[in-house]
């Protein structure tokens, strides 16, 4: 017994309807969304202490009332911004971390690497200080704190922050690779959720200024040691170089890296105060 | 006996069915012809269902079986055949859908469809309905829509698998009297049924069927009269009908 | 409990003052999880209803990875498509990567498992029941496939409002392709995930009760469509 089954031109049409649908709807949304911006932007590959500090809703407005260029800040840590940029899916990188810097351009990711500015680090602790860390010297609570069984948490993400922890310690004569302190613990996660971590465990945390006053959840914490020179923590801005990655916006990433170090960048920067402290200490030309 | 002019429509050979361990057709030999109603007795798990859609064709039989299906002579096209069921499965939807459904499927153009919806509808009597939630119908009522979707599409074959089975007395002799009118108007019917009654009433043959295999075939009144019937068959009789000698 | 009280009194703050940050944010995610939901469940439905009624070998390895693929991370999702969008990947020249619609392609991936593997299941109980008889009117397997989701509507309606949970909660996908960046790849989960790493907890319980007061909002009026489409069904008890 023979049917007529037009059942397979439904199927048919129905799958392509389906599929016509699904491609119009990604190619309609990617393509609006994608040009939602009528301005021309650049994408940023920065780092969460920064983006968290609040400095970018304080110093983009400026450059973009200077420049109409849009900055879009993809905020996550030093290591995961300068593999971003490498990638070619930034057009710039403002991060805190020399030495990987150096290396970014000798790579030939980045033609030139510049000063920005500086803002420092603090060492936190319980205000009883069972460690008796509080003091002048980084070094010195260093060593105290690697004596003793106290929680110290690091941020353990490759971060900025973590590798100027790092290096203090090394300064302080502990490697922490080898031998590191009873109470040390890593968590692979950014500053305000070490903080968190600290502020719960009542113990001891290496963190930025920036954050450190913006964080709200302080529980028992208190500065210990602050302005030790070896505290300081310096900032570059490098152009992602367009013959490695064409597609980059040269033109307003480069827009960005000159006015920052410019006066009227700088002036910005220095402006920036939270609770009427300054945060962040312009220093493009100085060094 | 067979009279001349009847056509065969479907013939099934050997026809052979499993369903994982359970034989449901063993080696069924039947020939539907154009014109009768053919009444499938026997009891629960016999095989009947599965016979009418071997027959049907919605079930293949297995390979050693064969089943034929022969053209309509003067019309020259393969027979059509539409399958009514003891449950009708009916959408969701109004009851205008469900009947126009399957001549949609059927690649009709609008206009006809129409046409034949309402005239279907009409002559099971549900046309004052044709806007309600299929679903809402009563029993009696759903089992006339199915008739009534079946009928749209203008079959020379009729399936019903019990169709009156679900349906208290005055639905089933409505449900009744529709199948007849059809097979009056020169629909080859293929039923079963449990009610023996009902296939005195509505047969012009019967086939008996006990686990999977046909065990008699024969016409209506020589079925229900005739002592020669196999000694399984007369038991069947005996058991459903106590006063049958 | 400080915290909480706290919270509950910001989440209203916000909500009546209509906050401009935060209605831009609820914004982004309505229409990225919307977007991404309406494209997951076309791809699901269809590949569901096809897996229902199709016949092939390896069919039961595609059910058994399709399952597999239920339980998904996010966070891998959005890392492979991470991968995939890149300017060092092969779709970079798509240029989509923290932009919203990067987002909707994370989130369309991990919808569609979820709406095929529910759907899936309907459609066979469905064609259990009357899978035949539409073979009968002569449908197709597929058609009777389409046929079944159109009679089952509501059940479908509740799985999509079940992935449009799944889309509009996650944070793992949306953070990695999408950067969140503010003012424009930024959404409630992320919010949330952002001011929680500030220490903001109060903030960020707040967005939280934002976020389930919009999902409660849409179950609710999905509840009050299939109880109008429901109701019908118990009030014709009639007899013939």
């Amino acid at each position: 017994m023979a049917y007529l089954k037009p059942g397979s031109t439904l199927r048919h049409g129905i799958a392509g309807a389906a599929l016509l649908l699904a491609a119009a709807a990604v190619m309609g949304a990617g393509g609006a969304w994608a040009q939602a911006s009528a301005t021309s932007f650049i994408v940023m590959a920065s780092t969460t202490s920064t983006e968290q500090s609040g400095l970018f809703k304080h110093l983009l407005p400026a450059f973009k009332a200077a420049t109409g260029i849009d900055v879009r800040v993809v905020a996550v840590g030093t290591g995961q911004a300068l593999a971003t940029a490498r990638r070619g899916d930034a057009d710039i990188v403002f991060v805190h971390d020399g030495a990987a810097e150096q290396k970014f351009v000798a790579e030939g990711f980045a033609t030139q690497r510049r000063d920005v500015m500086y803002n420092d680090f603090l060492l936190v602790g319980p205000k009883a200080d069972p460690a008796g860390a509080k003091g002048n010297h980084i070094a010195t609570a260093l060593k105290k704190l690697s004596a003793t069984t106290q929680p110290i948490i690091s941020r353990g993400d490759k971060s900025g922050t973590h590798a100027a922890e790092l290096r203090l310690w090394k300064d302080a004569g502990i490697e922490i690779a080898k031998a590191r302190p009873a109470g040390y613990k890593e968590c692979g996660c950014g500053m305000g959720p070490a903080l968190n971590i600290g502020s719960s465990l009542n113990g001891y945390v290496l963190t930025d200024r920036g954050t450190w006053l913006n964080f709200k959840n302080r529980g028992d914490l208190v500065v210990l040691v602050q302005g030790d020179r070896s505290l300081f923590n310096q900032y570059g801005v490098m152009v992602v170089n367009p013959k490695v990655h064409p597609h980059v916006k040269a033109d307003g990433a480069q827009s960005f890296a000159d006015w920052v170090v410019s006066p009227a960048g700088q002036q910005a920067i220095d402006r920036f105060k939270i609770g009427g402290e300054q945060l962040f200490f312009a220093n493009a030309n100085q060094r | 006996m067979r009279h001349l002019h009847e056509q065969a429509l479907v013939s099934l050979h050997d026809a052979d069915v499993r369903f994982g361990h359970t034989h449901a057709l063993r080696g069924v030999t039947l020939t539907l012809y154009r014109g009768e109603r053919l009444m499938l007795v026997g009891a629960n798990g016999s095989g009947k269902t599965t016979l009418l859609r071997v027959l049907h064709g919605l079930l293949a039989p297995a390979r050693s079986s064969s089943r034929q299906a022969q053209a309509l002579q003067p019309e020259d096209r393969l027979p059509r055949a539409a399958m009514v069921f003891q449950r009708p499965f009916l959408l969701n939807l109004s009851v205008r859908f469900n009947v126009t459904l399957g001549l949609w499927l059927q690649g009709m153009p609008a206009a006809e469809r129409a046409a034949r919806c309402q005239a279907a509808l009409q002559r099971v009597g549900l046309a004052s309905l044709a806007t309600q939630r299929a679903r809402a119908l009563s029993g009696g009522q759903q089992q006339r829509l199915a008739l009534a979707r079946a009928w749209a599409l203008q079959p020379d074959i009729l399936f019903l698998d019990e169709p009156t089975a679900s349906l208290d007395p005055s639905a089933k002799r409505e449900v009744e009297a529709l199948i007849e009118s059809f097979a009056d108007q020169g629909v080859t019917l293929v039923m079963s049924t449990h009610n023996l009654g009902q296939a005195k009433r509505l047969g012009t043959r019967v086939a008996y069927l006990e686990a999977g295999e046909l065990v008699a075939e024969r016409e209506v009144t020589d079925f229900f009269s005739n002592p020669d019937l196999p000694e399984r068959a007369q038991q069947f009789l005996k058991g459903e009908l106590p006063w049958h000698t | 409990m400080n915290d909480v009280t706290l919270s509950l009194q910001q989440a209203a703050a916000l909500v009546l003052g209509a906050d401009p940050a935060l209605l831009r944010v609820v914004q982004l995610s309505l229409q990225v999880s919307g977007t991404a939901c309406v494209l997951g469940a076309t791809l699901g439905l269809l590949l569901g209803a096809a897996l229902a009624v199709a016949r092939f070998p390896g069919q039961a390895l595609l059910v058994g990875l399709l399952n597999t693929l239920l339980a998904l991370p996010s966070v891998v999702v959005g890392l492979v498509v991470y991968l995939l969008l890149s300017r060092a990947g092969p779709l970079g020249s798509l240029g989509i990567l923290f932009t919203p619609a990067a987002m909707v392609v994370a989130q369309s991936i991990l919808v569609v498992p979820l709406v095929a593997a529910l759907s899936r299941r309907l459609v066979l109980t469905a064609q259990a029941d009357g899978g035949d008889q539409l073979q009968s009117l002569g449908a197709g397997r597929f058609t009777t496939a389409v046929l079944l989701l159109l009679h089952e509507r509501f059940a479908v309606l509740t799985v999509l409002l079940t992935a449009f949970g799944r889309a509009i909660a996650e944070v793992g996908a949306v953070m990695i392709v999408g950067g969140n960046i503010e003012g424009v790849t930024r959404v409630m989960t992320t919010s949330i995930a952002l001011e929680t790493s500030k220490g903001d907890l109060p903030l960020a319980l707040a967005l939280g009760l934002v976020l389930l007061g919009v999902v409660a909002l849409l179950n609710l009026l999905i509840g009050l469509l299939q109880w109008r489409g429901g109701a019908g069904a118990q009030a014709h008890v009639a007899i013939a």
